[in-house]
Protein backbone atom coordinates (compact mmCIF):
# COMPACT_ATOMS: atom_id res chain seq x y z
CA UNK A 1 0.00 0.00 0.00
CA UNK A 2 1.28 3.40 -0.89
CA UNK A 3 2.00 5.85 2.34
CA UNK A 4 -0.61 8.66 2.06
CA UNK A 5 -0.60 11.13 5.52
CA UNK A 6 -3.72 9.47 7.25
CA UNK A 7 -5.53 11.04 10.19
CA UNK A 8 -5.33 9.96 13.48
CA UNK A 9 -8.97 7.88 13.96
CA UNK A 10 -8.63 7.86 17.20
CA UNK A 11 -9.12 11.69 18.15
CA UNK A 12 -12.20 12.93 20.45
CA UNK A 13 -13.12 15.02 17.83
CA UNK A 14 -13.24 13.40 14.86
CA UNK A 15 -13.47 9.57 16.04
CA UNK A 16 -16.80 9.04 15.24
CA UNK A 17 -15.97 10.41 11.32
CA UNK A 18 -13.87 7.41 11.19
CA UNK A 19 -15.33 4.81 12.93
CA UNK A 20 -18.62 5.28 11.20
CA UNK A 21 -15.99 5.15 7.55
CA UNK A 22 -15.09 1.63 8.94
CA UNK A 23 -18.48 0.58 8.96
CA UNK A 24 -18.89 2.16 5.20
CA UNK A 25 -21.17 4.59 6.60
CA UNK A 26 -21.09 8.92 5.86
CA UNK A 27 -21.40 10.60 8.88
CA UNK A 28 -21.90 14.39 9.82
CA UNK A 29 -21.72 16.62 13.31
CA UNK A 30 -25.31 17.58 14.16
CA UNK A 31 -25.80 19.58 17.23
CA UNK A 32 -28.70 17.57 19.94
CA UNK A 33 -29.31 21.18 20.63
CA UNK A 34 -30.27 22.95 17.81
CA UNK A 35 -30.23 20.28 14.71
CA UNK A 36 -26.84 22.02 13.36
CA UNK A 37 -25.23 19.77 11.01
CA UNK A 38 -21.79 20.62 10.46
CA UNK A 39 -18.77 19.57 8.44
CA UNK A 40 -15.48 18.86 9.35
CA UNK A 41 -16.45 18.38 12.43
CA UNK A 42 -15.32 19.92 15.92
CA UNK A 43 -15.64 20.16 19.87
CA UNK A 44 -18.80 22.95 19.56
CA UNK A 45 -21.93 23.44 17.52
CA UNK A 46 -20.94 26.31 15.30
CA UNK A 47 -24.11 28.34 15.26
CA UNK A 48 -25.52 27.45 19.26
CA UNK A 49 -22.06 27.58 20.54
CA UNK A 50 -23.43 24.02 22.65
CA UNK A 51 -21.16 21.22 22.98
CA UNK A 52 -23.28 17.99 22.90
CA UNK A 53 -23.34 17.02 19.36
CA UNK A 54 -24.29 13.45 17.82
CA UNK A 55 -23.49 11.76 14.38
CA UNK A 56 -26.22 11.15 11.48
CA UNK A 57 -25.79 9.35 8.47
CA UNK A 58 -25.55 11.10 5.39
CA UNK A 59 -27.17 10.03 1.84
CA UNK A 60 -23.74 9.56 0.25
CA UNK A 61 -25.24 11.22 -2.70
CA UNK A 62 -23.81 14.92 -3.65
CA UNK A 63 -22.12 16.44 -6.91
CA UNK A 64 -18.91 17.97 -8.00
CA UNK A 65 -18.32 21.24 -6.23
CA UNK A 66 -15.24 21.68 -7.78
CA UNK A 67 -12.15 20.16 -9.06
CA UNK A 68 -8.68 20.39 -9.74
CA UNK A 69 -5.52 18.06 -11.44
CA UNK A 70 -2.41 17.56 -9.02
CA UNK A 71 0.69 16.93 -11.21
CA UNK A 72 4.49 16.65 -9.57
CA UNK A 73 6.14 17.00 -7.76
CA UNK A 74 4.21 16.18 -4.43
CA UNK A 75 4.43 13.80 -1.81
CA UNK A 76 5.60 10.19 -2.13
CA UNK A 77 2.68 9.03 -1.90
CA UNK A 78 1.13 10.58 -4.48
CA UNK A 79 3.57 10.96 -6.62
CA UNK A 80 3.11 7.82 -8.49
CA UNK A 81 -0.44 8.46 -9.41
CA UNK A 82 -0.41 11.89 -10.55
CA UNK A 83 -1.72 13.63 -12.61
CA UNK A 84 -5.18 12.31 -10.34
CA UNK A 85 -8.08 14.64 -9.83
CA UNK A 86 -8.78 16.07 -6.71
CA UNK A 87 -12.50 17.27 -6.05
CA UNK A 88 -14.79 18.75 -3.60
CA UNK A 89 -18.19 17.34 -3.23
CA UNK A 90 -21.40 18.96 -1.73
CA UNK A 91 -23.51 16.80 -0.27
CA UNK A 92 -27.45 16.23 -1.67
CA UNK A 93 -28.80 16.07 1.72
CA UNK A 94 -26.67 18.81 3.54
CA UNK A 95 -26.34 21.23 0.39
CA UNK A 96 -23.76 23.58 2.99
CA UNK A 97 -21.79 20.74 3.86
CA UNK A 98 -18.84 20.31 1.27
CA UNK A 99 -16.03 17.59 1.81
CA UNK A 100 -12.95 16.99 -0.12
CA UNK A 101 -12.65 13.40 -1.54
CA UNK A 102 -11.15 11.87 -4.76
CA UNK A 103 -12.77 10.41 -7.66
CA UNK A 104 -12.58 6.84 -8.14
CA UNK A 105 -14.15 4.77 -11.24
CA UNK A 106 -15.04 1.86 -9.54
CA UNK A 107 -14.58 1.14 -5.29
CA UNK A 108 -10.97 0.67 -4.41
CA UNK A 109 -9.92 1.68 -7.98
CA UNK A 110 -6.70 4.20 -7.71
CA UNK A 111 -7.70 7.64 -7.77
CA UNK A 112 -5.80 8.35 -11.22
CA UNK A 113 -8.95 5.82 -12.56
CA UNK A 114 -11.28 8.43 -13.96
CA UNK A 115 -9.92 10.53 -16.82
CA UNK A 116 -9.69 14.28 -16.44
CA UNK A 117 -11.87 15.27 -19.52
CA UNK A 118 -14.84 13.32 -17.46
CA UNK A 119 -14.91 15.55 -14.24
CA UNK A 120 -17.15 18.79 -14.51
CA UNK A 121 -18.40 20.79 -11.63
CA UNK A 122 -22.19 19.05 -11.54
CA UNK A 123 -21.34 15.37 -11.45
CA UNK A 124 -23.25 13.63 -9.32
CA UNK A 125 -21.46 11.13 -7.52
CA UNK A 126 -21.97 8.48 -4.77
CA UNK A 127 -19.44 7.76 -2.18
CA UNK A 128 -17.80 4.45 -1.75
CA UNK A 129 -14.88 3.03 1.02
CA UNK A 130 -11.84 2.41 0.95
CA UNK A 131 -9.38 0.85 3.73
CA UNK A 132 -6.22 2.22 3.77
CA UNK A 133 -5.13 1.15 6.98
CA UNK A 134 -6.51 -1.17 10.13
CA UNK A 135 -7.76 1.96 11.34
CA UNK A 136 -8.56 4.51 8.36
CA UNK A 137 -11.16 3.66 6.12
CA UNK A 138 -11.01 6.52 3.20
CA UNK A 139 -14.55 8.08 1.64
CA UNK A 140 -14.42 8.18 -2.01
CA UNK A 141 -16.81 9.22 -4.53
CA UNK A 142 -17.75 7.32 -7.89
CA UNK A 143 -19.56 9.14 -10.91
CA UNK A 144 -22.82 7.91 -10.15
CA UNK A 145 -23.76 4.71 -12.20
CA UNK A 146 -26.01 6.67 -14.88
CA UNK A 147 -23.68 8.97 -15.42
CA UNK A 148 -20.85 7.98 -18.88
CA UNK A 149 -17.51 8.17 -18.02
CA UNK A 150 -16.86 10.28 -21.33
CA UNK A 151 -17.42 13.74 -21.90
CA UNK B 1 -10.23 61.07 27.32
CA UNK B 2 -10.75 58.88 24.28
CA UNK B 3 -9.93 55.48 25.54
CA UNK B 4 -8.93 54.02 22.25
CA UNK B 5 -6.09 56.02 19.54
CA UNK B 6 -5.99 56.10 15.84
CA UNK B 7 -2.84 54.88 14.08
CA UNK B 8 -3.20 56.94 11.55
CA UNK B 9 -0.18 58.76 10.25
CA UNK B 10 1.70 58.86 14.01
CA UNK B 11 4.67 56.15 12.65
CA UNK B 12 6.20 55.75 9.75
CA UNK B 13 8.06 53.73 7.66
CA UNK B 14 11.84 55.02 7.88
CA UNK B 15 13.81 52.32 6.42
CA UNK B 16 14.23 49.56 4.06
CA UNK B 17 16.97 46.71 3.42
CA UNK B 18 17.22 44.19 1.13
CA UNK B 19 19.82 41.20 0.34
CA UNK B 20 20.69 40.57 -3.14
CA UNK B 21 17.47 37.36 -4.03
CA UNK B 22 18.82 34.44 -5.39
CA UNK B 23 18.98 30.39 -5.33
CA UNK B 24 21.44 28.23 -2.93
CA UNK B 25 22.77 31.61 -1.44
CA UNK B 26 25.88 31.03 0.64
CA UNK B 27 24.67 32.53 3.55
CA UNK B 28 22.86 31.74 6.27
CA UNK B 29 19.54 32.48 7.00
CA UNK B 30 20.88 34.12 10.41
CA UNK B 31 23.31 36.29 8.06
CA UNK B 32 21.10 37.66 5.61
CA UNK B 33 18.56 38.54 7.92
CA UNK B 34 21.27 40.89 9.84
CA UNK B 35 22.32 42.31 6.45
CA UNK B 36 18.81 43.45 5.78
CA UNK B 37 18.34 44.44 9.26
CA UNK B 38 21.30 46.62 9.06
CA UNK B 39 20.81 47.76 5.71
CA UNK B 40 17.09 49.25 6.56
CA UNK B 41 18.77 50.62 9.90
CA UNK B 42 21.61 52.41 7.45
CA UNK B 43 18.68 53.77 5.72
CA UNK B 44 17.31 55.25 8.28
CA UNK B 45 20.02 56.13 9.91
CA UNK B 46 19.51 54.59 13.02
CA UNK B 47 21.85 52.83 15.19
CA UNK B 48 20.89 49.02 16.04
CA UNK B 49 21.72 50.07 19.59
CA UNK B 50 18.72 51.96 19.76
CA UNK B 51 16.19 49.17 18.09
CA UNK B 52 13.99 48.21 20.97
CA UNK B 53 11.26 46.66 19.05
CA UNK B 54 11.27 43.35 17.00
CA UNK B 55 7.89 42.18 14.72
CA UNK B 56 8.56 38.83 12.09
CA UNK B 57 6.71 36.04 11.14
CA UNK B 58 6.05 32.66 13.36
CA UNK B 59 7.32 31.01 10.55
CA UNK B 60 10.82 32.67 10.72
CA UNK B 61 13.63 30.75 11.32
CA UNK B 62 15.71 33.67 13.02
CA UNK B 63 14.10 34.28 16.64
CA UNK B 64 14.42 37.83 17.94
CA UNK B 65 17.12 37.08 20.48
CA UNK B 66 19.60 36.02 17.85
CA UNK B 67 18.99 39.24 16.13
CA UNK B 68 19.39 41.41 19.43
CA UNK B 69 22.69 39.57 20.18
CA UNK B 70 23.80 39.83 16.46
CA UNK B 71 23.76 43.28 15.86
CA UNK B 72 24.32 44.35 19.16
CA UNK B 73 20.85 45.75 20.37
CA UNK B 74 20.42 46.78 23.80
CA UNK B 75 16.91 46.94 25.91
CA UNK B 76 14.10 44.96 23.40
CA UNK B 77 10.48 45.73 24.90
CA UNK B 78 8.06 44.97 22.14
CA UNK B 79 8.21 41.81 20.11
CA UNK B 80 5.49 40.09 18.67
CA UNK B 81 5.22 37.60 15.65
CA UNK B 82 2.04 36.92 13.16
CA UNK B 83 0.97 33.53 12.42
CA UNK B 84 -0.10 31.85 9.07
CA UNK B 85 2.82 32.73 6.65
CA UNK B 86 2.34 34.73 3.88
CA UNK B 87 -0.94 35.97 5.26
CA UNK B 88 0.93 38.14 8.51
CA UNK B 89 3.06 40.40 6.34
CA UNK B 90 1.68 43.45 6.68
CA UNK B 91 0.85 42.83 10.37
CA UNK B 92 4.03 43.43 11.19
CA UNK B 93 3.96 46.73 10.21
CA UNK B 94 0.77 47.14 11.90
CA UNK B 95 1.97 45.84 14.93
CA UNK B 96 5.50 47.83 14.48
CA UNK B 97 3.04 51.07 14.54
CA UNK B 98 0.65 49.76 17.52
CA UNK B 99 4.11 49.14 19.66
CA UNK B 100 5.11 52.85 18.81
CA UNK B 101 2.07 54.37 18.81
CA UNK B 102 0.86 53.06 22.69
CA UNK B 103 4.52 53.77 23.84
CA UNK B 104 5.57 50.28 24.22
CA UNK B 105 8.49 50.58 22.03
CA UNK B 106 10.45 53.78 19.96
CA UNK B 107 12.13 52.00 17.08
CA UNK B 108 10.81 48.33 15.86
CA UNK B 109 11.98 46.61 12.79
CA UNK B 110 10.56 44.07 11.09
CA UNK B 111 12.31 41.53 8.98
CA UNK B 112 11.81 38.25 6.82
CA UNK B 113 14.61 35.77 6.02
CA UNK B 114 14.33 33.08 4.14
CA UNK B 115 16.00 30.32 2.15
CA UNK B 116 13.52 28.42 0.08
CA UNK B 117 15.75 26.81 -2.12
CA UNK B 118 15.59 23.07 -1.32
CA UNK B 119 13.22 20.63 0.25
CA UNK B 120 13.50 21.56 4.07
CA UNK B 121 11.54 24.95 3.25
CA UNK B 122 8.48 23.45 1.69
CA UNK B 123 6.45 23.09 4.24
CA UNK B 124 4.37 20.63 2.36
CA UNK B 125 6.99 17.99 2.35
CA UNK B 126 7.61 18.08 6.18
CA UNK B 127 3.87 16.39 6.51
CA UNK B 128 4.16 13.80 8.77
CA UNK B 129 2.73 9.73 8.21
CA UNK B 130 -0.26 10.63 10.72
CA UNK B 131 -1.56 14.13 10.12
CA UNK B 132 -1.56 16.70 13.24
CA UNK B 133 -4.05 19.60 12.64
CA UNK B 134 -7.80 19.93 12.16
CA UNK B 135 -7.16 21.24 8.88
CA UNK B 136 -4.99 18.72 7.42
CA UNK B 137 -7.26 15.92 8.15
CA UNK B 138 -9.81 16.87 6.21
CA UNK B 139 -7.41 17.54 2.77
CA UNK B 140 -4.48 15.67 2.88
CA UNK B 141 -5.67 11.75 2.73
CA UNK B 142 -7.65 12.52 -0.46
CA UNK B 143 -4.23 14.11 -1.96
CA UNK B 144 -4.78 18.27 -1.94
CA UNK B 145 -1.17 18.14 -0.43
CA UNK B 146 0.24 21.59 -1.25
CA UNK B 147 -1.10 25.29 -1.43
CA UNK B 148 -0.93 25.10 -5.14
CA UNK B 149 -3.31 22.40 -5.28
CA UNK B 150 -5.72 24.33 -2.89
CA UNK B 151 -5.75 27.21 -4.74
CA UNK B 152 -6.05 25.61 -7.96
CA UNK B 153 -9.27 23.74 -7.11
CA UNK B 154 -10.60 27.17 -5.34
CA UNK B 155 -9.79 28.82 -9.03
CA UNK B 156 -11.35 26.07 -10.95
CA UNK B 157 -14.58 26.76 -8.50
CA UNK B 158 -14.02 30.87 -9.31
CA UNK B 159 -13.73 30.36 -13.13
CA UNK B 160 -17.59 28.09 -12.96
CA UNK B 161 -18.85 31.19 -11.10
CA UNK B 162 -17.47 34.60 -12.61
CA UNK B 163 -16.73 33.58 -16.06
CA UNK B 164 -12.66 33.85 -15.74
CA UNK B 165 -10.49 31.95 -17.47
CA UNK B 166 -6.32 31.27 -17.82
CA UNK B 167 -6.14 34.45 -20.14
CA UNK B 168 -7.07 35.93 -16.60
CA UNK B 169 -4.22 34.12 -14.74
CA UNK B 170 -1.71 35.27 -17.83
CA UNK B 171 -2.48 38.44 -17.20
CA UNK B 172 -1.45 38.46 -13.92
CA UNK B 173 2.08 36.45 -14.49
CA UNK B 174 2.72 38.45 -17.32
CA UNK B 175 2.11 42.18 -15.95
CA UNK B 176 4.60 41.27 -12.64
CA UNK B 177 6.93 39.57 -15.20
CA UNK B 178 7.10 43.04 -17.14
CA UNK B 179 7.20 44.43 -13.85
CA UNK B 180 10.27 42.36 -13.45
CA UNK B 181 12.11 42.79 -15.92
CA UNK B 182 12.52 46.77 -15.46
CA UNK B 183 13.71 45.99 -11.74
CA UNK B 184 17.84 44.77 -11.85
CA UNK B 185 17.35 43.53 -8.10
CA UNK B 186 14.15 41.31 -9.70
CA UNK B 187 15.16 37.58 -9.93
CA UNK B 188 13.21 37.49 -13.08
CA UNK B 189 15.29 40.28 -14.20
CA UNK B 190 16.38 39.34 -17.68
CA UNK B 191 13.52 37.20 -18.24
CA UNK B 192 10.83 38.74 -20.35
CA UNK B 193 7.49 35.89 -21.08
CA UNK B 194 5.31 36.23 -23.60
CA UNK B 195 1.72 35.04 -23.06
CA UNK B 196 3.05 31.86 -25.39
CA UNK B 197 5.60 31.16 -22.76
CA UNK B 198 2.80 31.31 -19.91
CA UNK B 199 0.62 28.59 -21.79
CA UNK B 200 3.32 26.06 -22.57
CA UNK B 201 4.20 26.16 -18.87
CA UNK B 202 4.15 22.44 -17.54
CA UNK B 203 1.10 22.17 -14.99
CA UNK B 204 1.75 21.92 -11.58
CA UNK B 205 -2.01 21.65 -10.36
CA UNK B 206 -4.74 22.42 -13.06
CA UNK B 207 -5.92 24.72 -13.80
CA UNK B 208 -2.58 26.29 -12.41
CA UNK B 209 0.93 25.97 -14.15
CA UNK B 210 4.16 26.75 -13.06
CA UNK B 211 3.38 30.85 -13.96
CA UNK B 212 0.84 30.67 -11.69
CA UNK B 213 3.16 29.83 -8.73
CA UNK B 214 5.83 32.37 -7.07
CA UNK B 215 9.38 32.18 -7.15
CA UNK B 216 11.60 29.33 -4.64
CA UNK B 217 14.34 31.85 -3.95
CA UNK B 218 16.69 32.86 -1.22
CA UNK B 219 16.96 36.91 0.93
CA UNK B 220 15.66 38.52 3.44
CA UNK B 221 14.18 42.36 3.15
CA UNK B 222 14.20 44.22 6.39
CA UNK B 223 12.14 47.65 7.69
CA UNK B 224 12.25 49.82 10.40
CA UNK B 225 9.43 51.67 12.13
CA UNK B 226 9.85 54.87 14.01
CA UNK B 227 7.30 57.75 15.31
CA UNK B 228 6.08 60.20 12.57
CA UNK B 229 8.36 63.13 15.20
CA UNK B 230 11.37 61.30 14.75
CA UNK B 231 11.15 60.14 11.07
CA UNK B 232 11.71 63.72 9.97
CA UNK B 233 14.98 63.87 10.97
CA UNK B 234 15.77 60.12 9.85
CA UNK B 235 17.94 60.06 6.64
CA UNK B 236 15.33 58.78 4.11
CA UNK B 237 12.31 60.21 3.35
CA UNK B 238 9.68 58.58 5.82
CA UNK B 239 6.53 56.77 4.57
CA UNK B 240 3.73 57.12 6.74
CA UNK B 241 1.46 54.09 8.09
CA UNK B 242 -1.70 55.75 7.87
CA UNK B 243 -3.94 52.55 8.21
CA UNK B 244 -3.35 49.00 9.50
CA UNK B 245 -5.56 46.14 9.47
CA UNK B 246 -6.01 42.71 9.94
CA UNK B 247 -9.29 40.23 9.61
CA UNK B 248 -10.64 36.85 9.27
CA UNK B 249 -14.36 35.06 9.33
CA UNK B 250 -14.86 32.41 11.53
CA UNK B 251 -15.05 29.10 10.32
CA UNK B 252 -12.41 30.23 7.52
CA UNK B 253 -9.13 28.54 7.68
CA UNK B 254 -5.25 29.10 6.79
CA UNK B 255 -5.80 29.17 3.08
CA UNK B 256 -8.44 27.98 0.94
CA UNK B 257 -11.80 26.75 2.61
CA UNK B 258 -14.13 25.00 0.60
CA UNK B 259 -16.39 24.62 3.77
CA UNK B 260 -17.77 27.93 4.50
CA UNK B 261 -21.14 28.85 3.34
CA UNK B 262 -19.84 30.85 0.40
CA UNK B 263 -16.08 30.45 -0.34
CA UNK B 264 -16.13 32.97 -3.05
CA UNK B 265 -16.27 35.65 -0.43
CA UNK B 266 -13.00 37.02 0.45
CA UNK B 267 -11.73 37.24 4.01
CA UNK B 268 -9.70 40.78 3.14
CA UNK B 269 -13.66 41.92 3.43
CA UNK B 270 -13.36 41.75 6.68
CA UNK B 271 -9.91 43.31 6.96
CA UNK B 272 -10.93 45.84 4.41
CA UNK B 273 -14.23 47.09 6.74
CA UNK B 274 -11.68 47.95 9.31
CA UNK B 275 -8.97 49.29 7.33
CA UNK B 276 -10.93 51.93 5.51
CA UNK B 277 -13.04 52.66 8.67
CA UNK B 278 -9.63 53.46 9.78
CA UNK B 279 -8.44 55.31 6.60
CA UNK B 280 -8.32 59.03 5.07
CA UNK B 281 -8.10 57.19 1.59
CA UNK B 282 -10.88 54.71 -0.23
CA UNK B 283 -10.13 52.71 -2.24
CA UNK B 284 -10.50 54.82 -5.31
CA UNK B 285 -7.95 57.09 -4.56
CA UNK B 286 -5.46 54.62 -4.30
CA UNK B 287 -2.94 54.58 -7.67
CA UNK B 288 -0.73 51.78 -6.73
CA UNK B 289 -0.93 48.84 -5.16
CA UNK B 290 1.14 45.57 -3.76
CA UNK B 291 -0.32 42.27 -3.38
CA UNK B 292 0.18 39.38 -1.94
CA UNK B 293 0.92 36.47 -4.89
CA UNK B 294 2.15 33.43 -4.27
CA UNK B 295 -0.29 31.88 -6.53
CA UNK B 296 -1.89 34.30 -9.52
CA UNK B 297 -5.68 33.45 -8.77
CA UNK B 298 -5.15 35.33 -5.13
CA UNK B 299 -4.98 38.14 -6.69
CA UNK B 300 -8.78 38.67 -8.08
CA UNK B 301 -9.89 38.27 -4.31
CA UNK B 302 -7.68 40.69 -3.38
CA UNK B 303 -9.07 43.34 -5.69
CA UNK B 304 -12.73 42.02 -4.64
CA UNK B 305 -12.34 41.70 -1.06
CA UNK B 306 -10.57 45.26 -0.26
CA UNK B 307 -13.58 46.66 -3.03
CA UNK B 308 -11.63 47.39 -6.10
CA UNK B 309 -14.01 46.16 -8.44
CA UNK B 310 -17.21 44.39 -7.34
CA UNK B 311 -17.38 40.57 -6.47
CA UNK B 312 -16.82 38.43 -9.40
CA UNK B 313 -15.27 41.10 -11.30
CA UNK B 314 -11.38 40.81 -10.14
CA UNK B 315 -10.28 38.39 -12.84
CA UNK B 316 -12.08 41.28 -15.80
CA UNK B 317 -10.19 43.83 -13.88
CA UNK B 318 -6.80 42.75 -15.20
CA UNK B 319 -7.96 43.09 -18.82
CA UNK B 320 -6.08 45.37 -21.10
CA UNK B 321 -3.37 45.67 -18.90
CA UNK B 322 -5.66 46.82 -15.78
CA UNK B 323 -2.71 46.00 -13.36
CA UNK B 324 0.04 46.61 -15.40
CA UNK B 325 2.30 49.86 -15.24
CA UNK B 326 -0.44 52.67 -17.16
CA UNK B 327 -3.32 50.61 -16.19
CA UNK B 328 -6.20 51.43 -14.19
CA UNK B 329 -4.30 50.06 -11.19
CA UNK B 330 -0.70 48.66 -10.97
CA UNK B 331 -0.08 45.83 -8.88
CA UNK B 332 3.11 44.91 -7.96
CA UNK B 333 5.57 47.50 -9.38
CA UNK B 334 8.51 45.33 -8.50
CA UNK B 335 7.52 42.19 -9.57
CA UNK B 336 6.05 40.73 -6.99
CA UNK B 337 6.38 36.87 -5.71
CA UNK B 338 5.81 35.84 -9.31
CA UNK B 339 8.80 37.40 -10.80
CA UNK B 340 10.89 39.73 -7.64
CA UNK B 341 11.35 37.19 -4.85
CA UNK B 342 9.37 34.86 -2.51
CA UNK B 343 9.64 36.42 0.90
CA UNK B 344 6.18 35.69 2.10
CA UNK B 345 5.36 39.10 0.81
CA UNK B 346 7.91 41.15 2.64
CA UNK B 347 8.89 42.88 -1.10
CA UNK B 348 5.18 43.83 -1.22
CA UNK B 349 6.05 45.76 1.60
CA UNK B 350 9.59 47.52 0.63
CA UNK B 351 8.12 48.21 -2.89
CA UNK B 352 5.49 50.14 -1.48
CA UNK B 353 8.17 52.45 0.22
CA UNK B 354 9.59 52.66 -2.63
CA UNK B 355 7.07 53.74 -4.48
CA UNK B 356 6.13 56.67 -1.59
CA UNK B 357 9.42 57.62 -2.20
CA UNK B 358 9.61 58.16 -6.15
CA UNK B 359 12.62 55.57 -6.07
CA UNK B 360 10.79 52.41 -7.79
CA UNK B 361 11.90 51.02 -10.89
CA UNK B 362 7.93 50.93 -11.85
CA UNK B 363 7.36 54.30 -10.65
CA UNK B 364 3.66 55.27 -10.79
CA UNK B 365 3.71 59.19 -11.43
CA UNK B 366 2.04 61.19 -8.81
CA UNK B 367 1.15 58.18 -6.28
CA UNK B 368 1.24 60.29 -3.16
CA UNK B 369 -0.70 56.23 -1.65
CA UNK B 370 -0.42 53.08 -1.80
CA UNK B 371 -2.21 50.01 -0.66
CA UNK B 372 0.02 46.92 0.82
CA UNK B 373 -1.73 43.72 1.69
CA UNK B 374 -0.66 40.19 2.54
CA UNK B 375 -1.81 36.27 1.21
CA UNK B 376 -5.35 36.77 0.93
CA UNK B 377 -7.60 33.25 0.79
CA UNK B 378 -7.07 33.18 4.71
CA UNK B 379 -6.45 35.23 7.55
CA UNK B 380 -4.96 38.99 5.80
CA UNK B 381 -3.18 41.99 6.57
CA UNK B 382 -3.30 45.27 4.67
CA UNK B 383 -1.42 48.96 5.03
CA UNK B 384 -2.17 52.16 3.27
CA UNK B 385 1.35 54.11 3.18
CA UNK B 386 1.08 57.59 2.15
CA UNK B 387 4.22 60.02 1.39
Amino acid sequence: MTAIPLPYGDDPDTKGFWDAAREKRLVVQRCKACGHCQFPPHPFCARCARDETEWVDASGRGQVWSFGIAHGPTLPGFQDLVPYPMIVVELDDHPSIRMVGSLVAAPDAPINSVPASAIRIGLPVDVTFTAVSDDITLPRWMPRASESLTP
Amino acid sequence: MNDTISLKDRTAIVGIGETAFGKAMAQSEEQLACMAIKAALDDAGISPSEVDGLCSLNMENVFQHDIARDLGMKEVTYYAQMPAGGHGGCGTVGHAAMAIATGQAKVVVGWRSRKRSGRASRVWAQLEQRIQGSRDTWLRPWGIIRPVDEVGVMYTRYMHEFGATRDHLANVALAFRSHANRNPNAFMHAKPMSREDYFAARWISEPLCLFDCCLETDGAIAFVVTAAKRARDCRSRPVYIHAAAQGFDGGSAILANYFTADPMRSQAATCAKSLWRQSDIRASDIKVAQFYDAFTPEVFFTLEGYGFCGRGEGAAFTEDGGIALGGRLPVNTGGGSLSEVYLHGFNMISEGVKQMRGSSTGQVDNADCCFVSSSDLGPTCAVVLRN
